[in-house]
This record gives structure tokens, C-alpha cells and sequence, in this order.
């Protein structure tokens, strides 16, 4: 059974439109990989002689067993954000000989050859050895290690019971949220001092290997609750079932204003409000204006100038990264409609154009109050609305134009939590890592002033060739008009 | 002299010729010529994959021709997008869009097409009956209606903005009988008073015997008859596809 599994998702790969834009994404993600994998390495082998340098007194492993509690919520955020249940075209499936509960255990068991899984290891095993050189007990050590791969699939599973469970909710990233802070606020203010008993839980293991079975058998637990919530998605009621949703109807006539291509934001907004997904990139507005004070309020950060532009350029620009990269798979559910319908192609891609300008002036002004931490941030702030508006949001239509997946906005694909991954914010590197390596060569070479100017400058370029920008996009949107025909009416 | 040259270009509203369209080396249409007149019901019949729906999607520029072209009202369909104000189509459910109610989806398209929001509802209010109170008022987005109503909203928004073409594909298929009268109704009225050249394939040759005026029967791309409706067409189609 499971070799016809593999066999079907190695014909999806390869056979899908997008295979290769997949590949290279593949190989971008395989140089990330290796890139953490290094970084993993040398955390494994530098962590027993860095420790016993800083903390000469202490035992290393002990210190190590009061961190996994930090550990463990990090990596459950981590895996929140980019971790995805494997996904499975189910439906066909349904209805032939095949147990439900054979679908269910293969998607689990993928899940379990995660790269996320794998990753702690590449710490973990160096560590384990260091040990067993310092001469501690090898039982202990190779129970340790035995418990570290449990509370990594223990996190892979738990990761999966909280994504479906959020994914019902409309805020999805915020009970994640709140139950890590919670955690963490319940050891940090010692409430609850997790952490140690969490510590002294470890070492109780690894002196009496027999107690693994308490993890083991949370994993289990685990195991058999993921099991039952997916078995009940597998049924064909689950799928099909018409969960009817009460109109939300709001005046937008305001949008009249901007003349021909009201209409256009109109869809656009109701789009945005209707729908799970694009809804979800609204709501990652308010994680972004808060994005700021991860940095300004640090004195470590408060010299570092040339991080400004990258903040600013998250901070007003998260909407039009976020929602721009998916133009026009928005509307890939009905390109057809569009296509055919009497539409200059140049009003759609002015629509979104205004959408995500406006969207990066309103951002803009929420982000004023951020100068409390100098007057210098807002500045920088400003330069990077410019750059938003008069690069970037063009960088971003041209990306569409290369757009070849589309977006089932009805969210009835099984597994389907969230949609995407980790790619998702890989394409949004260039667009904040560029402005960045701009603002910091001008302003080690000159100064401060002269890297806003900079900004400045190329965004007032972008802008005052507006018509000119759109009317070189409009033309690559027609080039692969059929292109994306062809791809967004591909069944996945 | 020259009247009569109008008058000429004018009668066909659409012509085709040498088109084809190949994937990969696999032809999936080739009509040498297929002219259509203006005010014309035609109904295009065959079995699947005989490039009825092929035929539709180049009409409407969704594929682009291996060879030869379409020309719509005398603009090429593949070179020029002045053929998108005088034609409407509905292929499929892919016309819709899911989240807005019927009422807003027709607006849209409306304003799309010149019309206000009264010259909407003016139309709408015609089809009152063919909805059957099952699409407007019903506080439902487009994806949560049944297919069939899906499909009724769908023919309806195609007949927004008086357009000169429109383009059914399958309409009469997941329609109940009652519906299915009714769109016979309105496609017939549409052809023959208001001079409006429909386009329709199907699979029930009842229907468009029925319906249209002219029947073109396509087998693998090719056509192999060029009816004009009478009484005994029917039993000439049965007989055709009976083998």
C-alpha cells in the first residue's frame, strides 16, 4: 500500500505544472537545510567546551537539560510557521478498497521524516558523543539521546494537533501564540518553574532508563489523537459537506473614488474579507507593526542604523509581501471569467497596484508612533514606504506574471491547514534583503541621511514611471495569458 | 456596391477558417471554414472530446490557435481584445466567483459591461421565475449554491450588457427540467427577437434540436454534418451517433 502512496506522489511532483518552479524552490530549501544543518553541527560539538568554559563550576549536561524547555517552545513555534502536514489528494481514494486508516498512517508516518526531525540530531548526536568521551554513564547518555528524538516527534505531533486545531479559528498563528507565551511567561515569572521540573524530569529518565516510557507513551497519545482527528476528515461528508457561511455584505462605496477600477477593489476587498486565506494575510498586519518592537526597544539594536530600511520595509511593506506574491493566484479560480469578460487587463493590475500602495501608507502612519525610539526610525520608516511603493510593489506584480499555482480559496482540500510554507517567505527575502544592502552600502560609505536619499530616490523613480512600469507588467501578463490559463485550471 | 459588402460582413457574425489546434502533434480540432450569422441559434453536438469545448475556449481566447483564426464581428479573436464588449459566455463553473453572493457577482459583471446597477436589476428581474426564488435574497455566497443554481446564476450573468455573442457550454446539463424549459425559453427569444447569435453545445440532442436553427456535429475535430433544423433532424442526429 505504501509503495502505491510513493508511487502517486512521485507522478503529483513531477507531473504537476509547476514542477519546476518546485524544483528550484527544492534546491533553494536544500541549501537552507544544509545551511542549518552546519549551524546545528557546530552548536553539538562547541556546546560541551563552550559551557564548560563560560560555567567552569557547572556540569554541562545539566545545563543543557534546563534549556530543553526553551527548546521545545521554540521549535514549536518554528514548526508552526513553516512545518505542514504532508498533503494528500485524498478524495479519490475514498472510494476504493483501501482502509482509512492505511491513508491516515502513511500521511503521519511521512510526517515523521520531517526535515525538523532530523535537525536536533545533527546537535544532539555530537553532544551525545562529547559525553561519552567525558566519561558519563553510557546508558544515560544513549537513554538522553533517545529522549531527544522522542521529544522532537512528541513537538512533530503535538505541532500538528494545535495547526488543525487553529486552523477552525480565524486568527490562526494566535493560540500558537498565546499558549508559548503563556508557558513561557508561567516559567519566566517562576509560577511555575517548568523548566526545572522539566530538567529534573530528564535526568530522572536518564538515571532510570526504564521511565522513557512516560514519553513514549505521550507519544502514543499524541499519535492516536492526530490519528482520530484526520480519520474524521477522511470522510467524503467532511469534504463535501456545504458549510454555508452568513453574507458579511459592507458598503464599499467609497471605493468609487478611484474611478475605473473601483470595481476591481471591490473584489479585491471582499476577497480579502471573505476568504480564509488572503484573510489571514490581513491579519498579519498587526504582527508585522509589532515587528519593530522585537528590535528598537533592544539598546543592542539602537546602533545598528543599517537594520532600520530592513524593519521598515517588513513593517509597511508585510501586506504588499504577503498578499502581492499571490497575484494573481487570487483570482485563479476564476481567470477564466476574467479573461473572457470585457476587462483591460491594465485596470485589474492598477487595482491591486492601489490595494497594496495604500496598504503600505496606512501601515505607514501606524508605524508613526515608533518614533518614541528616535526620530531616525520614522525617517527610515518613510525611505522604506517610498522603496515599498515604488520598487517593490512592481518587483512583486512582475513576480505574478510568473505565477503558475493556483489558490483554492474554498479550503476543502483535506489537510489543506494553511496553504503555504516556508516558500512563502523565502520570495520575501529579495524584497527586504536589496533595500537593505542599498541602505547599509550607502550609509557606512556616506551616512545615515544620504542612505534615506537613496531609498528615497529610487522609490520617486518608480513612481514617476508608473505608466510606463505597468504598461512593460501589463505586457508580461499577456505574454503568458495561456500559460496561466492552462495552469490555474489544473485540478491538483 | 458597397452596401451590399456590408451587408455581407455583417451576416457572419463569426467566421472561422483553417483553424486548428494541435498538443503535441495531436489534432483536437481542424475546421477549414465555419461561419456563423448574426441572429443565428447554433448548437454544436459530439461525443467527448470531439473539441466542442476546444472550439468555445478559442472563440473566447482562452488557448491560442496552432493554425488559422477566429474572427468575431471582423476582429481576429487571438490579435485584438475588441471582440470582449459585444460577447458574453458561461463555460463553466470557473465563471463564478465563489464568495460573492448572485446579486454582487452580477453587479460585477454589470459594471464590467457598462451597466448600472438598475439595467441590472431591470434583467434580472426578467429571470425571476427561471430562479425559482432560489438565488436572489438568499444572504448565500456564489460556492455554497447547488450546482445547478450555480449553473442558472452563470447563464444569467452571461445575458448582462446586451451582449451580440453569448457562449453556453453544456448549459442544460445539472439543470432541472422545469429550468431546462424555461432556458430553451430564453435562448430561443434571444436568437430570434433581439437578433443575438447564441452558441450552445450539448450532449441532449432533444435540447438543441430544440433550440437552434443549425446544428453542427463534430467528431474528432473534424465536422462531419452542418444541419439546418427541421423535422427530421432529430432522428438524423440519433441515427448519426447511434453508429
Amino acid at each position: 500500500m505504501i509503495k502505491h502512496f510513493l508511487n502517486l506522489e512521485w507522478k503529483q511532483f513531477f507531473r504537476s505544472a509547476t514542477m519546476g518552479k518546485s524544483i528550484a524552490i527544492k534546491i533553494l530549501m536544500g541549501f537552507f537545510a544544509l545551511y542549518f544543518i552546519a549551524i546545528f553541527l557546530i552548536m553539538g560539538i562547541a556546546l560541551y567546551p563552550g559551557l564548560k568554559k563560560i560555567y567552569p563550576e557547572k556540569d554541562p549536561f545539566i545545563i543543557v537539560n534546563g534549556f530543553i524547555f526553551f527548546w521545545i517552545l521554540g521549535d514549536l513555534m518554528i514548526r508552526f510557521f513553516f512545518q505542514k502536514l504532508p498533503v494528500m489528494s485524498v478524495k479519490p481514494l475514498l472510494t476504493l478498497p483501501i482502509k482509512r486508516s492505511s491513508v491516515v498512517n502513511f500521511v503521519l508516518g511521512k510526517s515523521m521524516f520531517s526535515f525538523f526531525n532530523f535537525l536536533p540530531l545533527f546537535a544532539v548526536i555530537p553532544f551525545g558523543v562529547t559525553l561519552l568521551f567525558k566519561d558519563y554513564n553510557p546508558t544515560s547518555v544513549v537513554t538522553w539521546m533517545v529522549l531527544m528524538v522522542l521529544i522532537s516527534l512528541i513537538n512533530n505531533f503535538l505541532n500538528f494537533i494545535i495547526e488543525s486545531l487553529s486552523a477552525e479559528t480565524e486568527l490562526s498563528f494566535l493560540p500558537i501564540i498565546v499558549v508559548v507565551a503563556a508557558l513561557y511567561g508561567l516559567n519566566h515569572f517562576e509560577i511555575i518553574n517548568i523548566s526545572a521540573s522539566l530538567s529534573q524530569g530528564i535526568i530522572a529518565i536518564t538515571e532510570n532508563p526504564f521511565l522513557i516510557l512516560v514519553p513514549v507513551g505521550l507519544l502514543a497519545v499524541l499519535y492516536i489523537f492526530n490519528f482520530k482527528i484526520l480519520r474524521q476528515k477522511l470522510f467524503l461528508d467532511h469534504s463535501l459537506k456545504t458549510k454555508v457561511q452568513e453574507v458579511k455584505a459592507s458598503n464599499l462605496e467609497w471605493t468609487n473614488k478611484f474611478g475605473d477600477i473601483a470595481p476591481f477593489m471591490q473584489l479585491d476587498l471582499k476577497l480579502l474579507w471573505r476568504n480564509k486565506r488572503p484573510k489571514s494575510s490581513v491579519w498579519m498586519l498587526g504582527l508585522g507593526l509589532m515587528y519593530g518592537l522585537f528590535f528598537y526597544p533592544n539598546p543592542m539594536y539602537q546602533e545598528q542604523v543599517w537594520l532600520y530600511a530592513f524593519v521598515g520595509i517588513f513593517v509597511t511593506g508585510i501586506f504588499l509581501i504577503n498578499f502581492g506574491q499571490f497575484i494573481p493566484a487570487w483570482d485563479s479560480g476564476y481567470y477564466k471569467l476574467l479573461m473572457s469578460q470585457n476587462i483591460k487587463y491594465e485596470q485589474y493590475l492598477k487595482s491591486k497596484y492601489t490595494l497594496m500602495t495604500l496598504s503600505v501608507i496606512i501601515l505607514f502612519v501606524l508605524s508613526i508612533p515608533y518614533v518614541y525610539f528616535g526620530w531616525k526610525i520614522l525617517l527610515a520608516h518613510f525611505a522604506a514606504a517610498v522603496y515599498n511603493i515604488g520598487i517593490n510593489s512592481y518587483v512583486i506584480l512582475l513576480g505574478g506574471s510568473f505565477n503558475r499555482k493556483k489558490i483554492d480559496l474554498n479550503q476543502r482540500a483535506a489537510f489543506n491547514f494553511q496553504g503555504t510554507g516556508a516558500v512563502q517567505w523565502l520570495i520575501g527575502l529579495p524584497l527586504m534583503l536589496l533595500p537593505m544592502g542599498i541602505f547599509s552600502a550607502a550609509y557606512f560609505m556616506f551616512n545615515f541621511e544620504v542612505g534615506i536619499a537613496v531609498l528615497v530616490f529610487l522609490g520617486l523613480i518608480g513612481i514617476v514611471f508608473h505608466q510606463k512600469i505597468m504598461m512593460f507588467i501589463t505586457d508580461k501578463y499577456l505574454d503568458s495569458k495561456y500559460k496561466m490559463i492552462n495552469a490555474f485550471s489544473e485540478d491538483e | 456596391m458597397l452596401l451590399a459588402k456590408t451587408n455581407k460582413t455583417h451576416n457572419h457574425m463569426i467566421t472561422t477558417s483553417n483553424l486548428s489546434k494541435k498538443y503535441n502533434d495531436n489534432t483536437v480540432l481542424n475546421i477549414a471554414t465555419l461561419d456563423i450569422p448574426k441572429g443565428q441559434s447554433f448548437g454544436l453536438v459530439g461525443n467527448n472530446g470531439a473539441g466542442k469545448t476546444t472550439f468555445f475556449s478559442l472563440l473566447l481566447d482562452l488557448i491560442q490557435p496552432t493554425t488559422g483564426h477566429i474572427k468575431s464581428h471582423d476582429v481576429l479573436v487571438h490579435e485584438s481584445e475588441d471582440w470582449k464588449p459585444f460577447t458574453s459566455s458561461f463555460i463553466d463553473e470557473s465563471f463564478l466567483i465563489g464568495y460573492l453572493t448572485a446579486e454582487e457577482y452580477f453587479y460585477f459583471i454589470g459594471e464590467l459591461r457598462g451597466q448600472n446597477k438598475a439595467d441590472v436589476d431591470r434583467l434580472v428581474a426578467q429571470f425571476e421565475d427561471f430562479f425559482h426564488g432560489e438565488i436572489l435574497q438568499q444572504k448565500k455566497y456564489l460556492r455554497d449554491l447547488s450546482k445547478g443554481n450555480q449553473k442558472k446564476a452563470g447563464i444569467v450573468a452571461a445575458l448582462i450588457g446586451n451582449p451580440e455573442v453569448i457562449v453556453l457550454d453544456e448549459p442544460f446539463a445539472n439543470l432541472d427540467p422545469t429550468t431546462q424549459i424555461r432556458l430553451k425559453g430564453i435562448i430561443k427569444e434571444l436568437a430570434e427577437t433581439k437578433g443575438v447569435t447564441v452558441l450552445i453545445s450539448s450532449h441532449d440532442l432533444m435540447h438543441v434540436t430544440d433550440v437552434c436553427e443549425r446544428i453542427v456535429v463534430l467528431e474528432k475535430g473534424e465536422i462531419v454534418k452542418d444541419l439546418a433544423t427541421s423535422e427530421a433532424t432529430l432522428r438524423e442526429l440519433e441515427a448519426h451517433f447511434a453508429g
